[in-house]
């Protein structure tokens, strides 16, 4: 078939590898060495494009846990003893180091989770770099931050975070957890460890004390084994709603602070006056940005039926356009899918739309042979009580609904377990501040969407977690206020 | 003489909807002063009366939520003019539900009633604290707001019961969310004689709803029910507080932990705002700020 995309079609761009050097294999960083694991259990991260194993890596256990949060408890005291400004320029000093090596991070970041190359280098990369230099300004001014004229650092930080966004999840976790003096030992998730070791190393470079960011790459156990630890004294998590639940039970009576960021079923709703191109702009990046795979997703679309048409027709045109394929090629859109479970579950979940007798259509593209991949997907005919409607897919598969007035919009929306995230498409200011005022969502995009900032708050209502990320309100999470 | 006139006894009743029923269950248990004198009956309240006052807590959320802050400030703070007018009334209930002398229960009373008028200067001011305008990177206004969670469940103090009582509920409702209170077991009638308060000074009807009875039996199904979204277990023992938390989980309720000095009941020190802010969400909102562009777009 004749596709714009084949029409012109581009030469392939791909970003050099040579940047960036992946030992072949890479320890536990606990007080500031690389160690082997315990009891010597390695795993293999695996480039999700080409099924090309990566490197092998230590695999921590309960014991790791143990030693790390020894190591985080025994550096807890100096480090929260720093005057804020001193612990501020250790931060500055790593947000310049990820500055310096961000094509060789970007280039990583895409090997080992398979998200495009212009995504890692112009979204993931300043963010991390940005995040660390705003909190590296908040270490010595949190007398001033509206929190009491002293606030005290909580201890040790266990963190477990996920692998849509390896590194800037870390960068979310651990730059306000230092810049209020806790110690911190994070868990990278089992299919993306390898940039956050690479920020280990970046500790080492800006002279990180010993045992103030450890870092265990390792499977559900360890991350299960460390927010369970007794001497951790705050938890953050982002991942499932299921585990942040699961979460929530265990530091139930520990006096654990915890805050969570947990799922999303993000409603991107398009009015009638709405300018279709830049909304099916909005469209296309609030669901298959990072494939979908971003717990924020606009993935429910909730048109007016006026513009239905209109606006599906446009969509679709537009989804033809994208190219999917090699994460390193510059001109790539969509790239590959995590790994063999995501793919199996979106999937699964796709199959379960079209069973309930919603209708699927793909954009017509073709697939890799090896590695994980799936194409663009909408649903139309979709219900509130489809599967497809409900459940957070995670994926590039898009749920297409659609209202006739503003309070339909606004009820649809908001019909759902989670709350994370919202966008509005509309001509009307006035429509967008009394639909935005309506939407039970931390974060709604009026005129856009997956838009980030380290200034500005990010978390969920609802079955979306608690706390916020980002901002004046992120150091709450990590002082005893 | 008036020794020969027998009083007329109140029969205290839940409050539930803005409406004063019985318990469903027609259960009633026992509630004396500290020394085992008898003072009243007090409903029973069973778990279809906790599900019943989260229905009331849920309708009344829209509106509550809704109400501008300055109205919700003016009502709290009529709040504290009805109570004032009833002070009598309730210095001679604490005194009784805890024993104290009337001097000591006129302070607690008085100490309640400026709690009132504290959190009702607060309804207007704590977004301005707490929220306002992010310098985002981009051509964008970027607001952060703070909006009530939802339905609260309170688990109210148990020794403190009318201070404490008032100073767990106030800040709940000050904010917007809507409140289902677990009163002190031992000593609920100064709860239920503040739904009578609740009831003329303006507050809709739901938007604080009080049980009277057995703690455990009333927080369990509030901690699991799946339309409550935060609880404040300030009156719940380490024990209960951890089962609550657990129960909590399952929906994501915010949990506010009892804390050491809540434990010592000591709800006379100036309270900060750390319970206003514990069931606010922050909602962030992103407007474009860029060029007009030729269409006229800001986008």
């Amino acid at each position: 078939m004749e596709t714009p995309a084949s029409i012109f079609a581009y030469a392939p761009a791909p970003e050099s590898r040579s940047v960036v050097d992946i030992a072949p294999s890479y320890g536990l960083f606990i007080d500031g060495e690389f160690t082997d694991a315990a009891d010597g259990k390695v795993f293999k991260s695996v480039s999700p494009a080409t099924e090309e194993v990566l490197s092998e890596v230590a695999q921590a256990g309960a014991d790791d846990v143990d030693r790390a949060v020894r190591a985080a408890r025994k550096a807890f005291e100096k480090w929260s003893a720093l005057p804020g400004a001193e612990r501020g320029k250790y931060l500055f000093r790593i947000a310049r180091i990820i500055q310096e090596r961000s094509r060789e991070l970007a280039v990583l970041e895409t090997l080992d989770n398979g998200k495009p190359i212009k995504e890692t280098r112009d979204a993931d990369l300043p963010l991390v770099a940005a995040h660390f230099f705003y909190y590296a300004g908040w270490a010595d001014k949190l007398d001033h931050a509206g929190y009491g004229a002293d606030p005290r650092a909580l201890g040790v930080a266990g963190q477990v975070i996920p692998w849509n966004f390896p590194l800037l999840m870390l960068a979310w976790k651990i730059a306000p957890a230092l810049a209020t003096g806790n110690t911190v030992v994070l868990k990278p998730a089992e299919t993306t460890p390898l940039s956050a070791l690479f920020f280990a190393d970046i500790c080492r470079q800006a002279g990180l004390p010993k045992g103030v960011v450890n870092i265990l790459p390792g499977y559900g156990d360890a991350g299960a084994a460390l927010v369970a630890h007794p001497d951790v004294n705050k938890v953050a998590f982002t991942g499932s709603t299921a585990v942040g639940k699961e979460i929530a039970r265990t530091v139930a009576g520990s006096g654990k602070k915890l805050t969570l960021e947990l799922g999303g079923k993000g409603a991107n709703i398009v009015f009638d006056d709405a300018p279709v191109d830049q909304a099916v702009e909005g469209i296309v990046n609030g669901i298959f940005f990072n494939q979908g795979q971003v717990c924020c997703a606009g993935s429910r679309l909730l048109v007016q039926e006026s513009v239905q048409d209109e606006v599906l027709d446009a969509l679709k045109r537009r989804l033809t356009t994208l190219r999917l394929g090699d994460p390193l090629d510059k001109n790539t859109d969509i790239g590959a899918i995590n790994s063999a479970e995501q793919l199996a579950r979106i999937t699964a979940l796709a199959d379960t739309g079209e069973a309930e007798g919603a209708e699927r259509w793909s954009a017509p593209c073709e697939l890799p042979d090896s590695g994980y991949w799936f194409a663009p997907t909408l649903f139309t005919n979709v219900t509130q009580a489809h599967t497809v409607a409900r459940d957070e897919i995670f994926g590039p598969v898009l749920s297409v609904l659609t209202f006739r007035t503003p309070d339909e919009a606004v009820a649809k929306a908001n019909n759902t377990q989670y709350g994370l995230s919202a966008g509005i498409w509309t001509e009307k200011g006035s429509r967008i501040l009394a639909v935005a005022n309506k939407l039970r969502a931390g974060v709604v995009w009026a005129n856009t969407f997956n838009k980030f900032d380290p200034t500005s708050p990010f978390g969920g209502y609802k079955e979306s977690g608690f706390g916020r990320e980002g901002g004046r309100h992120g150091l709450e999470a990590y002082l005893d206020v | 003489m008036s020794d020969a006139r027998l009083s007329v006894l109140k029969t205290y009743k839940l409050y539930v909807g803005g409406k004063f029923p019985r318990s469903e269950s027609g259960r009633v248990y026992e509630v004396t002063d500290p020394k085992g004198k008898w003072l009243a009956n007090a409903p029973l309240s069973s778990r279809k009366d906790a599900r019943d006052a989260v229905v009331a807590a849920r309708k009344a959320f829209g509106g509550w939520a809704g109400a501008t802050a300055y109205n919700r400030g003016q009502v709290l703070y009529r709040v504290a003019e009805m109570l004032e007018g009833r002070r009598e009334q309730f210095v001679r209930e604490v005194a009784d539900a805890e024993g104290l002398s009337k001097s000591k229960a006129a302070a607690v009373v008085d100490a309640a009633v400026d709690r009132w008028v504290w959190y009702a200067g607060w309804t207007d001011k704590i977004a301005q604290v707490v929220g306002g305008a992010n310098p985002v990177a981009g051509p964008y206004l970027n607001l952060s707001t703070p909006e009530p969670t939802g339905v609260v469940a309170v688990v109210a103090p148990q020794e403190s019961s009318f201070l404490g009582l008032v100073s767990v509920v106030a800040p709940v409702i000050a904010s917007g969310n809507t409140a289902v209170v677990v009163a002190s077991e031992r000593a609920p009638l100064p709860a239920l004689s503040l739904g009578e308060v609740l009831a003329t000074s303006d507050v809709p009807g739901g938007v604080v709803n009080v049980l009277s009875g057995r703690t455990g039996e009333l927080a369990t199904p509030l901690a699991a029910h799946q339309d409550v979204n935060g609880i404040d277990l300030a009156g719940a023992d380490a024990g209960l507080a951890e089962e609550l938390e657990i129960a909590a989980a399952d929906n994501l309720k915010r949990v506010l932990r009892p804390q050491a000095v809540d434990s010592d009941a000591d709800f006379t020190a100036a309270p900060g705002t750390r319970r206003l802010t514990a069931f606010l969400e922050t909602k962030t909102v992103w407007h474009p700020t860029g060029s007009l562009g030729a269409s006229g777009s800001a986008y």
